[in-house]
């Protein structure tokens, strides 16, 4: 299955494309109509996922456990599916918000190779590859979040920068120390390995390394300081792009991980993954509920939202894990939505500072329906996406038996509900305050809502046809659970 | 020669740490420097050391104690290519802030935590 790479290669040639075509005027288009061609690749696997199974692509024609190998299981595809819908409106909002002093060919340069790197995270099956992939990952959000050279993004790329690569390392010298007690990196063939040993246990001294490591890329508590300290620095289109897919990448390897092969010890690990979810999740509800920059506020409320999806891991049973799947989909659509409409916001009243703003409902209701789609999908009201990933995590939560995390769940509803109506009321529903120091900003025009309105589309989209997607992320959950079916379609692939 | 190594990585580790928690910026590079240089060797050894026997060799040798494991050499090469491209990185970025801001002061750095 050569057409595996595809959501490799077809990033890694726009990026290589936008060095040759290097003017402001191919980038606004070579953006946008790439990754609607990365849509339709990811659609594309996905449907041959569906009626083929597990897909596994032996790079360099080397066997399964000696070279690296990509695969595209459920979890992989749903994840290349969402991201892919979330570059494209980002990168449509690209064109329309990024200030003249960030050339667009420049940007979407790194977006591509960012984008490559996200893609390499999702399919590979080889440890160290995944490494790289994060480290390409990483150095192209570097230089994204400092792209305007702005006191303030200088300094939270600093910060972001130093708390990410503890983490690399942290990572690499995990996966030094599995390699030596296990001799190889294969995903599928460490799983086949611990699976029949009875001294896995001493795999825990690894698996804390790769849990700091990835603890540090989700932001998840205690690890999340730097999410706050820059986020809210760079363009607000570079933000709605970290927001919607960086985190959910360290979620994502979470999942892989401790369910494929760090399964010994599950009362440890899956404890402290609860413990860690709850301090995550309170943490940021009350945090974000004590700003009154859309941004900050936005910024904390990631935090908040990756402890749902970690609980979901920490319950451990196939409703929880596809609990968890489906809402890390549905965060990753509305969280970039929210984002988009802090922007427009900003845009057209020239600040962030909710205080500062007011009367958009009458100025703009269009706006004001569009920012309360992905809001209120986040918040978890009924009709929408948000509400089936949250009552999905708690059912599971309640017949498990893990009465305490679902009730800090249920709690923190109420805070994430608090700090969205916040943003409502503040800069929708109250009067535009008298003495505001900031300049309006310009009116928008048409384009200007066209990703927004795509992202919140696709929300409502994912309430409506929630049955449908519950079957695939049920898929992908006893996919993970059992893993005998990945290990085999792996280790005994036949090239043709 | 593994017992040698295994203290140098914890020496490696320790100076790096320290180095992070110093205030200075340029200190806190040298500190990702040494950590990242200390996390290589860990890959490196992390199967054993093989002293005199080279790592690929032809069809004839099918005896597994005549040849070095070649997979840590691989990762730490690509690890060390990674970690100079990230201290470059850094050190520009460096740079930029020091002609921006004129300050090596991490405790300077307090900008975009405040409550605004």
């Amino acid at each position: 299955m050569t057409q595996v790479e595809l959501p490799i290669l077809i990033p890694f040639a726009l990026a290589i494309s936008l060095l040759i075509f290097n003017t402001p005027k191919y980038g606004r288009w070579i953006g946008p109509i790439g990754s609607l061609a990365m849509i339709v690749a990811s659609l594309y696997l996905f449907t041959t996922l569906q009626s083929e199974g597990i897909l596994t692509l032996n790079m360099g024609a080397w066997e399964a456990p000696f070279g690296i190998v990509l695969v595209i299981d459920y979890l992989s595809a749903l994840m290349l599916v969402v991201s892919s819908f979330i570059l494209f409106a980002v990168s449509l909002y690209a064109v329309r918000f990024l200030p003249d002093d960030i050339p667009l060919s420049r940007f979407f340069f790194f977006f591509f190779t960012l984008s490559m790197g996200i893609n390499g995270a999702f399919i590979t099956g080889d440890v160290f590859n995944l490494y790289v992939w994060f480290e390409v990952m990483l150095i192209s959000s570097f230089v994204l979040i400092t792209m305007g050279r702005k006191k303030e993004q200088l300094e939270g790329g600093i910060k972001y920068l130093a708390l990410n690569l503890i983490g690399s390392m942290l990572f690499l010298a995990g996966l030094g120390l599995l390699y030596g007690k296990t001799g190889t990196l294969n995903m599928a063939h460490l799983a086949q390995i611990l699976k029949n040993d009875d001294q896995a246990i001493m795999m825990n001294t690894s698996a804390i390394l790769f849990f700091v490591a990835f603890g540090i890329k989700a932001a998840v508590f205690p690890l999340f300081f730097w999410l706050p300290a820059s986020y809210h620095t760079p363009n607000i289109t570079i933000t709605a792009l970290f927001a919607g897919l960086l985190t959910k990448v360290g979620v994502y390897t979470f999942i892989r991980f401790f369910t494929l092969f760090f399964v010994q010890d599950q009362v440890f690990w899956h404890n402290l993954l609860l413990i860690v979810a709850g301090a995550t999740m309170v943490t940021g509800g009350i945090a974000a509920a004590s700003y009154y920059d859309t941004r900050r506020i936005l910024s904390y409320h990631i935090i908040s939202q990756i402890g749902y999806m970690i609980m979901g891991l920490g319950i451990f049973t196939p409703l929880a894990i596809a609990g968890a799947i489906y809402f890390t989909m549905h965060n990753m659509v509305a969280k970039t939505g929210t984002f988009l409409a802090a922007g427009m916001i900003a845009k057209l009243k020239g600040t962030y500072q909710l205080k500062e703003v007011g009367g958009l409902y009458k100025q703009n209701p269009l706006l004001a329906i569009l920012f309360i789609v992905p809001a209120f999908a986040l918040a978890g009201v009924p009709p929408l996406s948000g509400f089936f990933a949250k009552f999905t995590l708690i059912k599971a939560g309640f017949e498990n038996g893990n009465y305490i995390i679902t009730m800090v769940a249920l709690l923190t509803g109420l805070l994430t509900l608090y700090s969205m109506i916040k943003i409502w009321n503040e800069a929708f529903l109250k009067k535009q305050p008298e003495n505001k120091k900031h300049q309006d900003g310009v009116a928008l025009s048409w384009p200007d809502y066209v990703p927004l309105a795509l992202l919140a589309l696709v929300s409502v989209l994912m309430g409506v046809f929630a049955a449908t997607l519950f079957s695939y992320t049920f898929e992908a959950a006893n996919q993970l659970i059992d893993p005998t079916n990945y290990i085999q379609s792996v280790l005994n692939n036949k090239q043709p | 020669m593994e017992v040698m190594l295994a203290l140098l990585v914890g020496i490696l580790y320790t100076a790096g740490v320290y180095m992070l928690l110093r205030r200075s910026i340029l200190k806190f590079i040298i500190g990702i420097i040494f950590m990242s240089n200390a996390t290589n060797l860990l890959v490196f050894i992390s199967s054993g050391l093989v002293a005199g026997k080279p790592a690929f060799v032809n069809e004839s040798t099918l005896n597994v104690s005549d040849l070095a494991d070649p997979m840590p050499q691989a990762l730490v090469l690509t690890a060390i290519v990674i970690g100079l491209g990230m201290v470059v990185f850094i050190l520009a970025l460096k740079y930029k802030y020091f002609e921006v801001t004129g300050t090596d002061d991490l405790d300077q750095l307090k900008q975009t935590d405040s409550q605004k």
